[in-house]
């Protein structure tokens, strides 16, 4: 009888070493948003995991924006991929440099692959997943993608795991399936604060957050993107307007807020 | 500005190389000067040397305006020195060169025989001796002043001791004189062309496995590789040559975005290229012969590959990433963008493929420092037509329509205007349709924050009575 439950124990310590190697360690994390966003989420998204981005076809920039933005705080310093197909130049348009520059993305940084199919996509996608010298890594599925299953999504998940390569998978015109994801997001659209002149001003975006592995899901947020500072903004928070007043003395008269602030998205 | 050089009628004139243009006008005012190059001479007189190969393995470049030949050895393959010599300037001169050319027993010899013509004489040595001081190639002061010493010949010279001449004109007077007299010896410097590396394998018995023919083209790839070190360089593009026993012969070719000498990044990349092919390759009965050719080689510094007991490096480097992507999906498909310098927006940038571009480029940015973008993430190419409601016809959008979702503009900025490339234009005259028409964009965004990049193409009553409207990007 002793000798059995010396065994028990053996084997619950083991069960214990084998639970715990994969969930426990903590990978770094990279700024997502606004403070508040980040504290929410412990920090931001986590590096070298795959985060999912669906949208709906009409909020095609919003999407792509959003995550071309991820990526590049998630990358750091380090070279970017996308990975796109031939649909996506045909459906979206072409990546364009002097865009990317003055969003705040170094097009330099930039690699993009126009892959032929979506197999040819995700095969290259886990080869890129499994070079740590690359920064973040953009999937850009369309549609329904039924190839992306959930044994592709882990298989991905793995790869970033491994190499601490950061995987953001756009869903444009997708619909969520069971995935290895970290976190999934829904991103539209959102109105800019407006310049002088109702002209429209810095991007803005509305994320909500539909799905997280560890903790709490369902918050939504309106995040505006800062690209002369690179940074997230908050066009309610006083401050970041008076330096845009004081960087820009020409746009100082006045700056309207949009009537939707970003509490109101919280709600959600 | 003055003659860089005189052909022989105008030599026959009196003109001079290093005269003023004006001196040379005043003389012959219908004198046709063209711009020196001495690069492109260069380049001609480099490519004169490597066609000389013909006579002679080792023929070098010899000052500006000379080619040197060794042909010890080589007269016989022609009947004899001077038809060697024929042959040689008569080849050059079909080029519509004038040549001359000297045969002597040492290369500085033969340098002063050629441009220093001298009266005949009983044998090589004498006519040496009879050239003048000039030949021996020293500082113009120190030819004026063997002369004013009443020292006009290299005989002259050569009964003199040499050390008063060392004392007087340094050391280097005397090696001169030494090698024209065929005392020294001083090596030719011979151009020659890296052959570009080549490595055949053959084999006895036919090979029936394409995986036992890659272990043999790791091989060839390794010592390849070892050439490749020796050179100092890294192949940037690999051809492999599978050649079947029944004559049929299988290429496969792999390029690199950067230099590379190591054998399994080698062999990598052939797998990847045997992967993408349609059909495998089909050893059949068998393949006798493996060949490797490295046909571009950069010049790649010599690297460590790894330390004692240390590891080479931690994983694959982005640039051996492109490589092998572009590889598996072809070329062109692993793309970076390039600025173009083009205020016609779908021209500004290139996609080229990322083997390709080696230098980083710069982004200038577009616009004030403090406004959002003014540029759109994602360019349509060619733009997107759309049916759009203004309030007047030069005014801005209202309301549009794209892909049948209609959508309502709350807030605007523009136009911007961008003019075709009016200096394109034939005779500087504008002709509407050749060069396109003015575009006034304008950055809209609609009632649900998506913002858009739009265009009314041609301006209203100027250029056309009906402007259509066109979307060409999409804003984050």
């Amino acid at each position: 009888m002793a000798e059995s439950i010396h065994s028990l124990a053996a084997l619950k310590r083991h069960i214990a070493t084998l639970d715990r190697a994969p969930a426990v360690e903590a990978s770094p994390r990279f700024t997502c948003g606004p403070a508040a966003m980040d504290a929410a989420l412990g920090g931001g998204l986590a590096q070298g995991r795959v985060h999912e981005i669906f949208a709906s076809v009409e909020e095609e920039g919003a999407a792509a924006g959003l995550a071309l933005l991820w990526m590049r705080q998630a990358g750091r310093d380090a070279p970017l991929l996308w990975l796109r197909n031939a649909t996506a130049v045909r459906v979206a348009g072409a990546p364009y440099g002097p865009g990317l520059a003055a969003f705040g993305l170094d097009p330099q940084r930039l690699l993009i692959g126009m892959m032929a199919d979506d197999a040819m996509l995700l095969r290259a996608a886990v080869d890129a997943l499994r070079c740590p010298a690359l920064g973040a890594l953009l999937i850009d599925l369309r549609g329904r993608a039924p190839l992306l299953d959930l044994t592709a999504s882990r298989r991905l998940a793995l790869a970033a795991e491994t190499s601490g390569v950061t995987a953001l998978l756009l869903r444009i015109g997708g619909d969520p399936v069971p995935s290895a994801a970290e976190t999934r997001w829904r991103v539209a659209a959102a109105p800019s604060a407006p310049l002088p002149g109702q002209a429209p001003g810095q991007s803005a975006f509305d994320v909500t957050l539909l799905r997280r592995r560890a903790g709490p899901d369902g918050m939504a947020w309106r995040l505006y993107w800062d690209s002369n500072r690179g940074e997230f903004g908050d066009a309610a928070d006083e401050r970041h307007d008076d330096d845009d007043i004081r960087d820009a003395p020409l746009s100082g008269a006045a700056f309207s807020l949009p009537g939707a602030g970003p509490s109101a998205g919280r709600a959600a | 500005m003055r003659l860089a050089s005189v052909d022989a009628d105008g030599l026959a004139i009196g003109l001079l190389p290093a005269m003023t243009l004006a001196d040379a006008r005043a003389r012959e005012p219908d004198l046709r000067v063209f711009d020196a190059q001495p690069h492109a001479d260069q380049d001609w007189l480099e490519r004169l040397c490597d066609g000389c190969g013909r006579y002679t393995p080792n023929a070098a470049l010899d000052g500006p305006d000379g080619l040197m030949l060794d042909i010890s050895g080589c007269d016989h393959l022609w009947g004899g020195e001077e038809a060697l010599a024929r042959d040689a300037a008569d080849r050059l001169e079909r080029y519509g060169m004038r040549v001359r050319h000297a045969i002597a027993a040492s290369p500085e010899a033969a340098h002063a025989l050629a441009r220093f013509p001298v009266p005949p004489a009983p044998d090589d040595a004498a006519t040496i001796r009879r050239l003048p001081v000039e030949a021996l190639r020293l500082e113009d002061e120190s030819a004026v002043a063997l002369r004013r010493a009443g020292l006009r010949t290299i005989g002259d010279l050569a009964a003199r001791p040499a050390a008063t001449l060392a004392a007087r004109f340094g050391a280097e007077a005397v090696d001169a004189l030494h090698a024209l007299l065929g005392l020294g010896h001083r090596p030719l410097a011979p151009r020659r062309a890296r052959p570009a590396i080549r490595i055949d394998r053959r084999f006895a018995e036919p090979i029936g496995s394409t995986a036992y023919a890659l272990k043999r083209l790791e091989e060839m790839a390794a010592e390849a590789g070892e050439q490749l070190a020796e050179r100092g360089q890294g192949g940037r593009r690999f051809e492999a040559t599978f050649f079947r026993s029944d004559g049929l012969a299988f290429p496969l070719r792999v390029e690199t975005g950067l230099p590379v000498r190591d054998a399994p990044s080698i062999l990598r990349l052939m797998r990847e290229r045997i992967d993408a092919l349609s059909d495998p390759i089909d050893p059949g009965f068998g393949f006798d012969m493996l060949r490797l050719t490295v046909p571009l080689a950069e010049p790649m510094a010599a690297t460590q590959l790894a330390l004692e007991g240390g590891e080479a490096r931690k994983g694959e480097s982005v640039a051996a990433l492109v490589d092998r992507l572009s590889i598996r999906a072809g070329r062109g498909r692993i793309q970076r963008l390039v600025p173009r310098d083009s205020h016609i927006p779908e021209q500004a940038q290139l996609a080229l493929p990322a083997v390709e571009v080696r230098a980083p480029a710069d982004w200038g940015p577009v616009g004030e420092p403090g406004d959002p973008p003014l540029r759109p993430i994602h360019l349509f190419d060619p733009p997107q037509s759309i049916d759009v409601i203004a309030g007047v016809p030069d005014g801005p959008p209202h309301r549009f329509r794209w892909r049948r979702a209609l959508h309502d503009v709350v807030r605007f900025e523009g136009p911007e205007r961008i003019a075709p490339e009016w200096w394109r234009a034939k005779d500087g005259a504008i002709e509407g349709e050749s060069i396109g028409k003015t575009r006034d964009y304008y950055r809209v965004e609609d009632a649900r924050g998506r913002r858009y990049w739009l265009f009314r193409h041609g301006l209203y009553g100027a250029e056309t009575p009906d402007p259509g409207w066109y979307l060409h990007g999409l804003f984050a």
